[in-house]
């Protein structure tokens, strides 16, 4: 018996034991894991997210270009859904059966307790019509958010445009952006879409077991409010705008104007444009695909993509570098027989201007005057020194705004091509001199500049000698606060006094009878400006014109091109004479009023090469291939045979 | 004279156990009220909520438990038979006019109030046990004896499996360890912990590395018993036998069990994770005990207790309310509380004179014991979801009165021991 007494102690050993794995447990998941305390909280917490109204984006004079407009947003939490008349609601809100049961499916997939959006962005008039009926939809539920919308129907690609953020768009923002969030995608929505965004307000609520809501958590402590985005003010001049997209219709191009003073952008025009108001509410989609297909590639914004040659519109900048670097001064003369031979080249004029001045030479586009110039500054400390030369020569033209990228506050902006003496190395060994790249001094070659930079390098010399970074904004929000780098003066590195002799030549160009855009001057404005007719191996030339006005104490830069237009004189210049004399005495003089309108008119389309032989069904899928195959009309290639010299009226 | 034989009575009843017992139901209620808490009904004598009816359980309870003490002693011993034959008849008959709940066949509708004859098994069966060994003494050495004892333990089990009340069935293996206490050899524990982990074992390690294993081990152990022929002899019986089980274990647990049985058991062993489905219950469990951390959110600040995540919570699952509201520290607590209650019992056991009160004794602490590492391990997920009540703690009159009454006629045999039963 004592010896079976002593099995108390094992029993007791053994409910001592066990207990004891229980409590170790218990330390273990109260004490030592927080997992179980996290999830606890994700259990009954659910972040309730308010959206704010995106930011407004207004002209210079405060006219609206950018604002938002209601939507509804049909939500469905499909365990409160009671049977109702499917076909009614269809109706209401304008989809088939079909759609309804593609949705419902959707809607039940995911958690049934949860409410998801069932349809998206119903206009103002449906949810009127909705709205009566809502009673009766028990689980249905209607979401207010805001869209753009675009009152003037102008920028596209000026603006961009939002869209629901993709998984790669949540990632790179560090878990910022949720699923159905919206984000800017191009444009100015893009790069300033941490202030547009605002910032949203989150309520967080406790939810008990079936999902109703409890009230909210520690009395609202953490909880914030939407704060709506900031209001943008630009530098555009909407009824510029209005008239630059008028007059570019139908014509592939771009114009940008700049108010030299500040740098801000006047006028963004990208033709083909399209109407913002496309990339709005259920319809975005199909848009989208057609406004793909289309073989001008309207999403390229060609003042900040296009990369054309500057062509004869370089002439100014050399005609500066060389004075400052004293190779040349305004009275220099140089005989002009209708060609400059180069070696074996020859680059044409299509004049024969016999003894020519710096003045006449600018105002009648002489390519003998500018190859002078260059072939005197890259050959100034003797022939060896010649691609040293080309070095110190390329380093001036970069300080113009050439080569790189100006930093506009747009996105992709490109900062097209330009060699520097290593990469002429790289290609050609050491075995070239300035007459190989002689085509430089007139603009072709291995050179090209986007609109942007051409109109900023016309609000250099309208300056005299320096230029603010162009850009969009000129004030966000209530701090009116823009980035310190378009509030600073850029120097070009050429002093001030050699500016009037070139600016002579370009009021000439435009004023004097003589002058390559003498049909384009404006009466009492004194428009300063220079021509340029680009080579184009893929079609008809380029027009290109640039400019500023007035004369003295000028407001406005600009830079038009018009593709496969011909000579600079015929459209291009035409073109920004109507832009400079809108701005300046904000109408159209009757007597040109005319003109401009027959400008509109023109259709200067480049004819589109296609494969689909006619009478085939011409189906978006053919187009886009048609518009992938040939990504345009020759604009974006840069060589041009340096031998062929630049045509010009 | 009447009124000294009630005195001695209560002179002579365990206080300790009685306030264990009271404080263990004063915590029970507290945790109950939380966990069906509604602030904009929170009268405490609302009948209608849960921690209403409780109150009144616990009240009649302490009244069932004290009137127990006033019979006399030797009325248990002389009608055990009486009294297991009763529950015995009402298992059948629950197999027959019960109303089930939950999938178990288990509850004898009485007015009101559900009956719930697999509780009142446990005091039918104990109480039998403890009448069988002090008349005959046996000293479980022999097959008869055994046989008999396991024919008392298993009939009742057997009934209740075929509810089929698995929970409550596992409850009566608690008996070994009062037969263990009599002289039933310590092998038949060992048999049984290694049945468990052989169990474990099988689902875990693949039968590549399990079966090799065993063998090399019942090899070795005939090796080094190479001299003691019977030994030799018992490995190898024992070796087989457990490769036999395995492929058993396997077989039952394909072709017995329920589907959803079997996902409890996948879930506690890991093989399976389905926070959804079968495991809901025990994941929200442990995160609502998990979130109590050191000293818990708090009485009625419990989130996860507030807004219903945890099923079940004032009856099996009350455990997790102690656990998010109270912490480590309440739990602790508790768990304190069910030792000292175990431990005071087997000390109350060993010191009858009679060997009736004494395995009577082992009886209920081991039945206890069952009930609450069962249901504390299954709320914490060491142990399956099997539905069984935590003593005095969950909410429910049937297991508490039962708890009740298998504690109080055991304080009524202390408080007698001194005389002849």
């Amino acid at each position: 018996m004592n010896n079976l007494f002593n099995r108390k102690y094992v029993v007791q050993g053994v409910f001592i034991v066990v207990l004891l794995i229980l409590v170790a447990k218990l330390f273990y998941i109260q004490i030592a894991s927080d997992k179980y305390f996290i999830s606890a909280n994700s259990n009954v917490l659910r972040n309730i997210f308010t959206y704010p109204a995106r930011g407004a984006i207004l002209d210079r004079n405060g006219h609206v270009l950018v604002q938002n407009e209601p939507v509804y947003d049909l939500m469905v939490t499909p365990k409160e859904v009671k049977p109702f008349d499917t076909l009614d609601l269809c109706r209401t809100i304008g989809i088939d059966k079909k759609k309804f049961d593609k949705n419902w499916r959707k809607a039940i997939s995911q958690n049934g307790y949860r409410e998801s959006i069932f349809e998206k962005q119903l206009s103002v008039q449906v949810y009127a019509r909705l709205q009566e009926k809502l009673g009766r939809y028990s689980g249905f539920r209607v979401q207010k958010r805001t869209v753009r919308q675009y009152p003037d129907s102008v920028g596209g690609q000026l603006f961009g445009y939002v869209k629901e953020v993709s998984e790669k768009d949540i990632k790179n923002s560090g878990g910022y952006y949720r699923m159905g969030d919206y984000i800017g995608k191009s444009g100015l929505e893009m790069s300033y879409e941490e202030v547009l965004r605002g910032q949203r307000g989150i309520t967080r609520m406790i939810y008990d077991v079936h999902n109703v809501a409890q009230g909210s958590y520690a009395n609202g402590e953490f909880d914030t409010l939407a704060v709506s985005g900031a209001q943008l003010i630009s530098g555009i001049d909407i009824k510029l705008q209005k008239l630059g997209e008028k007059l570019m219709q139908n014509k592939v191009g771009a114009i940008v104007a700049i108010e030299p003073a500040t740098g801000e952008i006047l006028s963004f025009v990208s033709s083909p444009s399209y109407d913002p108001n496309l990339t709005v509410g259920r319809d975005w989609g199909n848009n989208y695909m057609k406004l793909f297909a289309n073989p001008y590639r309207v999403f390229n914004s060609r003042p900040i993509q296009g990369m054309y040659p500057p062509g004869s519109s370089f002439k100014p900048i050399d005609a500066l570098i060389g004075m400052q670097e004293g190779v040349i001064d305004p009275n220099t003369t140089f005989f002009c027989p209708g060609f400059y031979q180069a070696g074996r080249h020859r680059v044409r004029c299509e004049h024969v201007d016999g003894n020519t001045n710096l003045r006449r030479g600018l105002a009648r586009s002489c390519n003998t005057y500018a190859c002078y110039i260059f072939q005197k500054l890259l050959t100034r400390k003797g022939m060896k020194s010649q691609r040293a030369m080309y070095g110190d020569w390329e380093e001036k033209i970069r300080k113009f705004g050439f080569g790189h990228k100006l930093e506009i506050d747009l996105p992709y902006e490109r900062k097209g091509i330009f060699y520097t003496e290593e990469e002429y190395n790289k290609r050609w060994g050491k075995r070239w001199g300035y007459t190989t790249v002689i085509s430089l001094a007139i603009g072709q070659g291995e050179i090209t500049a986007t609109p942007l930079q051409m109109a900023n390098a016309m609000a250099i010399i309208a300056n005299r000698g320096y230029y603010y970074r162009p850009h969009i904004i000129k004030s966000v929000g209530d701090n009116r606060e823009i980035d310190e780098k378009y509030r600073s003066k850029n120097f070009a590195g050429v002093d001030a006094r050699h500016y009037e002799p070139v600016i002579d030549g370009m009021e000439d160009a435009v004023n004097a009878g003589y002058g390559t855009a003498y049909a384009s001057r404006v009466p009492n404005i004194l428009l300063c400006g220079k021509t340029g007719t680009v080579q184009n191996p893929h079609g008809k030339n380029h027009a290109v014109f640039i400019g500023f006005a007035p004369r003295v104490n000028p407001k406005i830069a600009i830079a038009v091109i018009v593709e496969n237009a011909g000579y600079g004189g015929s459209y291009a210049a035409p073109i920004a004479s109507y832009m400079v004399e809108q701005y300046l005495t904000d109408s159209i003089s009757p007597g040109r009023r005319a003109q401009a309108d027959w400008m509109m008119q023109q259709n200067l389309l480049p004819a589109l090469k296609t494969k689909v032989k006619p009478g085939r069904i011409d189906t978006i899928r053919n187009r886009i291939d048609t518009a992938r195959k040939k990504p345009d009309t020759g604009s974006r290639k840069t060589t041009t045979q340096p031998t062929k010299a630049e045509r010009k009226p | 004279m009447k009124a000294q034989q009630g005195n001695r009575f209560f002179f002579n009843v365990d206080w300790i156990t009685v306030m264990l017992y009271i404080t263990l139901c004063a915590i029970g209620w507290v945790n109950i009220y939380a966990a069906v808490y509604n602030p904009e009904k929170a009268d405490v004598f609302d009948f209608s909520a849960n921690y209403g009816r409780q109150l009144i359980f616990i009240i009649s309870g302490l009244v069932l438990g004290f009137s127990l003490l006033l019979f006399d002693g030797k009325f248990f011993n002389i009608f055990s038979p009486v009294i297991y034959g009763i529950t015995i008849l009402l298992l059948i008959a629950v197999l027959f006019i019960g109303r089930n709940v939950g999938g178990n066949q288990a509850w004898i509708p009485i007015g009101s109030f559900r009956l719930q004859p697999s509780e009142f098994a446990k005091f039918g069966t104990a109480l039998l046990l403890s009448r069988y060994v002090s008349t005959f003494s046996p000293k479980f050495r022999d097959l008869k004896s055994i046989a008999i004892a396991a024919a008392i333990v298993a009939t009742p089990l057997l009934l209740i499996l075929k509810q089929p009340d698995t929970g409550s069935a596992l409850v009566f293996l608690a008996f070994m360890f009062p037969l263990y206490r009599e002289g039933l050899s310590g092998y038949f524990l060992l048999v049984f912990l290694g049945m468990i982990v052989l169990f474990v074992a099988d689902f875990l390690v693949p039968y590549k590395i399990l079966i090799p294993v065993i063998v090399a081990a019942g090899v070795a152990f005939i090796y080094f018993n190479r001299r003691r022929p019977k030994n030799m002899f018992a490995g190898l019986v024992v070796t087989l036998v457990a490769v036999a089980y395995l492929f058993l274990v396997k077989l039952a647990y394909d072709k017995v069990l329920e589907p959803h049985q079997r996902s409890r058991i996948e879930i506690i062993l890991g093989l399976k994770t389905d926070p959804k489905g079968a495991g809901y219950n025990v994941n929200q469990s442990k995160i609502a005990i998990g979130s109590g951390q050191a000293l818990g959110r708090g009485f009625l600040q419990g989130t996860q207790t507030k807004y219903g995540y945890v099923p079940e919570q004032s009856t099996d699952f009350i455990f997790s309310t102690v656990g998010e509201e109270w912490g480590f520290a309440g739990c602790t607590v508790v768990v304190l509380l069910y030792c000292l209650l175990l431990l005071r019992l087997v000390n109350l056991a060993e010191r009858q004179r009679s060997a009736f009160s004494r395995v009577y004794g082992y009886a209920v602490a081991c039945i206890l014991f069952f009930h609450v590492f069962i249901n504390i391990g299954m709320t914490i997920g060491i142990v399956p979801v099997i539905g069984i009540p935590l003593p005095f703690l969950s909410y429910g009159g049937s297991s508490l009165w039962s708890f009740t009454i298998l504690l109080f006629i055991f304080l009524k045999l202390d408080s007698n021991r001194m005389g002849f039963i």
